[in-house]
């Protein structure tokens, strides 16, 4: 299903409310993301990231309110046809058997199969690339069984890439890499999302725990607080001191080198005995060590 | 994998296949020349009148049904544990595991004791497995129905196991109160025994219909080993699929338990083997396993019949007694 040029990768969130059990995640929350944006969902430990990400990928129904991609509500998208146009990176592979990196890669060719569901040369070609964007040309015929943590969580990310939707969602995409895979992985990423020439502009939300990288790569981010408030807004008024504070419950502070900047947990004033003071927001901590010199 | 590589594994697997029966077909107590065995199974001309011999009669009412009710017996249960594998996501399942051979059995077992005929003892024991597979759905309807983006193989997995326990206490307790007379039929039913005596028509309809059912589903199969939240969001109907997979390997299960008892082994080491030399894809796989299972249990009962003839061993034993070795060395001796 290729041809589609208008309007792809539009992903709203109408008035969605999530619910864990009794507690409310999120509340009534609107918002639209545009193809070209990057967005980093972020937020403490079960604040509903991930439970969001199900939810806008139209997995599991909001408790109320919808999800409309490309201007169609989620839950009407015939399911392989949404797949053509959005991804999932979930959070956990599964590897019961063990098959070689490339027919893992391949699999995410589903929607675009047809007939008895054998690849043609161009899913083999779409898996190869994504294999080469992560640096993992060479590892095509390795065993996925076979592989570390890390190098599994690439193979998943390239996966998803070669899905080709141009909507995708990813949960926790930085999991169990390295600082350098971190940021090859991003760039990738950003790379896919802004392309430009014959490739129109593609959606990317992504959950993240490391700030850092977010205020770096991402456009624009997304903060739960986990108790149903969201801010969401380009990354540099989102992920603030202020906010990030609150919404992890410690003090974070703003660090600048020149252009680099940094979130660091602030120094508190006593040491150690308090440590329930309602989080503040502080100036320059007087010697941080983080600082790059 | 590419299709054309699958189509030359299916021939290759089915010329053995081909070979295995025609040897089943050509040994045993009276060795047949396989030009004979051709003449019996393809006459040229019919001599009325004429008395017929007695080798091709031995290749047409004894062994081409045996033959070929080990062939369906060993692909279904082979195609079953395949499915079952990729339905738990569970390397050791297989198609006892989940209750289904359990449940024929009890049955079975109940109507030998009761001195049925044998159309009667084959007629529980699909009575039996359709009565597990009820039960099982009836109990984890809601692990195979839910439609959360979570992994609920080990309830299914686990219902099953305990049923299957079950039904393992009551075949227990009917073999002790057996009487003597019996128990050896009875022991031969469970261990399987492809001493039938007519060509095994359901069970070969039963192979065909679980292959044309769940074949169009192979790539779904492959995206469904990666998890439902991934299989979901590539597309595939995670619940409906389950549901198939779940009937057509129960089904083929109950028809091969009640063609050949429950014949152990196969359902288990025939799709890993396949696995570990061929690779993991259900595209090739399914077919692959379901040709390899039934080559396998059609020459393990030609060993069954032939190695102390005339008296003659429960194929089932072989199965296992070939099968835990060479599974064992291939799993051992895997290269990485």
């Amino acid at each position: 299903m290729s041809g589609h040029t208008s309007s792809t990768g539009l992903l709203s969130a109408q008035r969605i409310t999530l619910r864990a059990g009794a507690r409310t995640l999120l509340a009534d929350f609107t918002h639209t993301f545009y193809p070209g944006e990057s967005w980093c969902i972020a937020g403490p430990n079960g604040a509903g990231k991930t439970t969001l990400l199900a939810t806008l990928a139209g997995l599991r129904r909001p408790a109320a309110g919808h999800v409309e991609i490309d201007g169609m509500p989620v839950h009407d998208w015939p399911p392989v046809r949404l797949a053509q146009r959005r991804a999932l990176l979930p959070q956990t592979a599964h590897d019961a058997f063990s098959a070689s990196v490339l027919d893992v890669v391949l699999l995410n060719r589903f929607p675009h199969l047809s007939g008895w569901g054998w690849e043609r040369a161009e899913d083999r070609a779409a898996a190869h690339e994504a294999l080469a964007q992560l640096g993992l040309a060479e590892f095509a015929a390795r065993d996925v069984l076979s592989l570390s943590g890390g190098e599994r969580q690439r193979v998943a990310l390239a996966a998803t890439l070669c899905q080709h939707a141009p909507l995708m969602l990813l949960d926790e995409p930085l999991t169990h890499l390295d600082l350098h895979h971190q940021i090859g992985c991003l760039e990738a990423l950003a790379a896919w999302s802004s392309e430009t020439g014959r490739t129109p502009l593609r959606t990317l939300l992504f959950s993240c725990h490391d700030l850092n990288l977010a205020r770096r790569f991402a456009t624009h981010a997304l903060l739960l607080d986990g108790a149903g408030g969201a801010y969401a807004g380009p990354v540099r008024d989102v992920l603030t001191p202020a906010r990030a504070s609150r919404a992890f419950g410690y003090p974070l502070t703003l660090i600048r080198d020149g252009d680099d900047e940094a979130l660091v947990p602030a120094l508190r004033a006593t040491s150690r005995g308090a440590s329930h003071q309602p989080p503040a927001s502080r100036g320059a901590p007087p010697n941080s060590s983080n600082s790059s010199s | 994998m590419s299709a054309r590589r699958a189509a030359a594994i299916w021939a290759v697997l089915g010329a053995l296949a081909l070979a295995v029966l025609v040897a089943s077909l050509a040994l045993g107590s009276v060795p047949v020349a396989p030009a004979r065995v051709l003449a019996a199974l393809f006459p040229l001309q019919h001599v009325t009148g004429a008395p017929l011999d007695l080798a091709g009669e031995i290749v047409r009412t004894l062994r081409l049904p045996r033959a070929l009710a080990g062939f369906s017996c060993g692909a279904l249960l082979a195609l079953a544990g395949a499915l079952l594998q990729v339905l738990l996501r569970n390397p050791l399942a297989e198609p006892y595991v989940l209750g289904v051979s359990g449940g024929a059995a009890t049955f079975a077992l109940f109507a030998m004791m009761a001195g049925c005929a044998a159309w009667l003892v084959d007629a529980s024991a699909c009575a039996g497995a359709f009565a597990s597979i009820l039960l099982v759905l009836g109990l984890a309807r809601g692990e195979l129905w839910r439609g959360e983006p979570q992994d609920a193989s080990p309830r299914l997995l686990l219902t099953g196991a305990v049923i299957a326990a079950g039904w393992g206490a009551v075949i227990t307790l009917l073999l002790t109160v057996a009487p003597e007379g019996r128990l050896r039929g009875m022991l031969f039913w469970l261990t399987g025994d492809l001493n039938g005596g007519t060509v095994p028509w359901s069970a070969l309809a039963a192979l065909l219909l679980a292959l044309a059912v769940i074949m169009p589903a192979a790539p779904q199969l492959n995206v469904l080993l990666r998890g439902d939240a991934a299989a979901r969001s590539l597309g595939v109907p995670v619940t409906r699929l389950r549901l198939r997979i779940y009937l057509v390997a129960s089904l083929a299960t109950a028809a091969a338990v009640t063609t050949g008892g429950t014949i152990g082994f196969i359902g288990l080491v025939v799709p890993h083997m396949l696995r570990l030399v061929l690779g993991n894809d259900q595209r090739m796989l399914l077919p692959a396993a379901a040709l390899a299972g039934g080559a396998a249990v059609m020459g393990a009962d030609l060993v069954a019949r032939t190695v102390i003839a005339p008296a003659q061993l429960p194929v089932g034993v072989i199965t296992a007694l070939a099968g835990v070795p060479v599974f064992l060395w291939m799993l051992l001796h895997r290269r990485r």
